[in-house]
This record gives structure tokens, sequence and C-alpha cells, in this order.
């Protein structure tokens, strides 16, 4: 293992642990950053040490400690120096790890700072592959997150893993975040590309690494089990002109076998083990339709009764969109176009696309016409567009 | 840590509210103030008098203008505050989160207290 994958592997648990120490998000990062760059210098000259994340976590802590001396000593305060008589351990702690998850993703910050909080300290992600990810200038970025890690000092956010009893009140908002950075990455909301592969990959470790350190929260599991079963299929979704594929054009022998298996067999345990949460009903969804052999040998009724649980669990258009698609599949377009009349989401896209799409299998070609052009005036990502466009032409004439 | 619990309500919606309901609110949040209070987790708290009492004092061209009523006029006003005694944000949203009048429409605002803010200081 080189230092560059030591890096992108353990930087954050490195990180976490010496935040514990310092107390302080910003001086923790410049230590840590030190410490990197310290073994650059030192391990070529003299080899790599035995246990290369203890010595970077050592190195680390050490320097923040210096640091905090330093200006413990600058400021004639004493405060400080008290928490430094903590005892010290010779490497980072899981624990840690998910004490930084949960004070980025804490309720108290606006989502989008939870999100560019948790990528660049958890996952180690610089604030410029943060902003080109999120298609958004580097100076906003870079002071979203400073603001935030001020308002976690200033506004005395603790750095603690919430007790049995608040758990499961904070747990669904770092789902929400990981979940928000692999659609990101999935389905970019707009710009050129389809999928920023980039995001989809540190969410899955993300959610593999929290699901490891909360072995009990099955909704973290199924998570991560939907993760992997939509991500299994992402190299099928666009073509080579980085156009949209639909599931029923994709190639399902390239869709990733090995993560497809993985992914069901957390969801099958999941199941097993207890009532299905949201994301377990998702992860059941997904794992149907990476499973089956072809488009039309897709479980469809098996997909509505689950979306059917799911917007009963959690009330919403998007759910009902994708209900009333599963249904058109059992019970024929002109069913599902009925349950969309009833569906009400302004400005979204995909409800005229739809629909668009049910009215081109009934031969209603002018009607499909019209709604893709309405889908067209929404749709914000490239790839989609052309989509639209496509079809567009194809019931035009 | 300390925190000020800024309260506000919706004045007109609260004072339409039947006056035995405005008494059991107000007797409830006292309570809810007297026990975080006895076990030393709240250290002061004030309730205000109807926006209709206050005076703004602003100084324009180096003259004091003084004006009747609010400093804006909004809908939710800032009915009183509470200093809240805590070791970190968690625990303030937990004490925060009981206040009786939450379920009424009240909303609540925590900002930490600057130590020592309103004394002198040598540091730039």
């Amino acid at each position: 293992m080189n230092l560059g994958e030591l890096y992108r592997r353990d930087y954050g648990r490195i990180l976490a642990s010496v935040i514990r120490v310092a107390r302080d998000i910003s001086l923790a990062e410049d230590a840590v950053q030190d410490a990197f760059a310290a073994a650059q210098a030192q391990w070529p000259v003299h080899g790599f040490p035995a246990n290369p994340v203890a010595w970077l976590y050592t190195a680390a802590r050490n320097k923040a400690i210096d640091q905090i001396r330093r200006r413990t000593l600058a400021e004639e305060k004493h405060r400080q120096m008290i928490t430094l008589a903590a005892p010290e351990e010779h490497a980072p702690i899981p624990e840690d790890t998910l004490r930084l998850i949960f004070t980025c993703c804490h309720p108290a910050l606006a989502v989008e700072a939870q999100v560019a909080l948790t990528l660049r300290t958890v996952c180690g992600l610089t604030t410029e592959e943060i902003a080109r990810a999120f298609l958004l200038p580097v100076p906003t970025l870079a002071q979203r997150i400073v603001r935030a890690k001020a308002k976690i000092k200033l506004a005395g956010i603790p750095y603690e893993v919430p007790d049995e009893d608040a758990l499961d009140e904070r747990l669904p908002s770092v789902l929400a975040v990981i979940y928000l950075v692999f659609n990101e990455g999935y389905s970019a909301s707009a710009g050129p590309t389809l999928v920023r592969a980039h995001l989809c990959e540190e969410s899955i470790r993300l959610c593999r690494e929290l699901a490891t350190l909360l072995p009990r929260e099955r909704e973290a599991h199924a998570l991560l089990a939907l993760l992997l079963l939509t991500d299994a299929r992402r190299h099928t979704r666009t073509d080579a002109d980085g156009s949209l594929v639909r599931l029923e054009d994709q190639d399902r022998s390239q869709w990733n076998r090995p993560q497809i298996a993985e992914g069901a067999a957390i969801v099958e345990t999941v199941l097993r083990e207890g009532p299905a949460g949201p994301y377990a009903l998702q992860a059941a969804i997904a794992a149907l339709h990476a499973q089956a052999p072809t488009f039309a040998q897709t479980d469809w009724s098996q997909i509505a009764a689950l979306y059917t649980q799911l917007a009963r669990r959690q009330p919403s258009a998007v759910i009902e969109l994708n209900r009333a698609v599963a249904i058109a599949m059992v019970e024929g377009p002109a069913r599902g176009l009925e349950l969309m009349e009833q569906i009400d989401l302004p400005g979204y896209h995909l409800l005229p696309a739809a629909r668009a799409d049910l009215l081109r299998q009934l031969g209603r070609r002018e009607e499909a016409a019209a709604a893709y052009r309405a889908a067209l005036r929404l749709v914000q990502s490239e790839p989609e567009r052309r989509f639209l466009e496509r079809r567009l032409q194809e019931v035009s004439h | 840590m300390q925190y000020a619990m800024l309260v506000y309500h919706h004045e007109a919606d609260f004072h339409s509210l039947p006056a035995e309901e405005q008494n059991r609110l107000r007797n409830a949040c006292a309570d809810w103030y007297s026990q975080l209070e006895a076990t030393g987790r709240a250290s002061g708290a004030m309730r205000l008098q109807p926006t209709v009492t206050a005076t703004t004092l602003r100084e324009h061209n180096g003259k004091l203008v003084l004006s009747d009523g609010p400093f804006a006029e909004t809908k939710e006003i800032l009915a009183g505050l509470v200093v809240l005694e805590c070791q970190d944000l968690d625990e303030a949203i937990a004490q925060a989160r009981r206040f009786p009048s939450l379920p009424a429409g009240f909303s609540l605002e925590l900002r930490p207290i600057i130590p020592d803010g309103v004394r002198r200081s040598d540091q730039p």
C-alpha cells in the first residue's frame, strides 16, 4: 500500500481521533495534513513503519497537541491544557469515526453544510473535489465548510455519538446525507454528465463504514444494500456518447453481479430480522430489478406492492409516481395513466416523461408529444434532455 | 455553556386563545422553568410585555430617534427569554423541546451566549 492509498482509506478515521483530542476540527485537519507530509518526506528514506496508521495518528496527535500548547501559552490560558491530560492511545479508535459522522450530520447544520463537511472530513475529499462534484464555485463550497465548522465550535455541537434514545432520531439525517451524496453522483441533478462516479464510491464506502460501526442499525445496512444494488447498474445507464439508457434497454450482462449478490444478501438478512423500514423497502425493490433476467420478466406486482408499503410509511408524490409505473407494467398503461392523473408533482420532469411513455404505448401520439414537450421544459440534466428529444421525434412523425 | 433560549410567538394568535388555555400554558412554562432552575440548568428568564408597549431607539444624524413599537414589524415576536446552562447544544435542545408552549405554535431560537461578552476586554 502506498501513501496515497493510505490517505484515501485512513484519512477520515485518523482525523476523527485527532479531533477528539484537539477539540477543534480545523486544527486537527492541519495536524493530519502535516503528518502525511512528514510521512511523505520520511518514509521513502527510512522505510515504511510497521504500523503506518498508528505512526500517522501519533504524529498528527503530537502536532495537534504542540499547536494547542503553543496557542495556550500565547493566550496564557490554562483551561485547554486540562483536556490534553487524557490517556493517550496509539491508534485511531472506530468510535471516533462515528463521533465525526454524527457531528458533521448534526441537524442543527444545514443539509448542504452536512454534506460538504462529511465529504471534506470523513471522506477526506478536497474542497476543490467537492466543489467540482456539486458544480459549485470553490469559494462557495469553502465558505460553506468554514461556516459549518464555526457553528460546530460556537454553538457547542458535541463531539459525541448520540445515546441509544437519541440515535433513532439522529440516524436518519446521517443516512439522508449518505443517500444524497450517492444520488448526486448517480443521477447528477444538472450538468453535462449523468453519473459522477466518485460520489457513488464515496457514499458506498461511508455507508459500509457506518453499517460496520452500527451493526444493530438495520436501516444503515438496508441503505448499504440499496446503494450497492443501484450502483451495480451504473455503467449501463449511459451509452458511449453519454446519453441516458433506460432500464428496459440496459445490457444486463454488464451489471456488476458480485455487487448485486452482496446487496441482495444484505436485504435478505435485514428483512428476516424484523419489519422493513423505508430503506429496506427501497433496497428490496432494487434487488427485484437487479435480479430480474429481463425487463419483462421483472416481478412488477411485487414491486408495486413494495411501493404501496413505502408510500404508506413515507407519503411522497415521487413514490406514488414509481408505484404508478410499476402498476402500469402489471395492469397496463391505461391504469398507469389513471393513477398519474392524481399525482401532483409540479416542476418534476419525470411525471410528464412517464405519462408521455404510457401515452406513446397507447398510440396516443399527439398527447404523448405534448407530454414530452412538458418534460423537456423541466428537465435539467443534459443526457436526459437528449433522451426526451429523441423520444419526441419518434412520436412526432 | 450558556444558551439564550429566545421564545417567539404569534402575538395575535396567542391572545386569541381562551384565557384558561393561556393561563395553563403560562403555568406549565413556569413549572418547566422552576424545574430547570432547581437542577442548575437555567439561570434566568423573563417574559416580555406585548409589542404595543415597545419603544425603539435609533440614532439618526447624531440625534436620538425614538419610535413607538418594536424594532421590526413581524408576525412572530420575541415574547421572552430563558438562560439555559448546558453542556452542549444537544443538551440545550433536549431541555428546550420540553417547553410546554412549543406545541401551541411557539418557536424557540437557541443562541450561545458569549462568556463575559458584556465585560471590557483587552483582547483585540
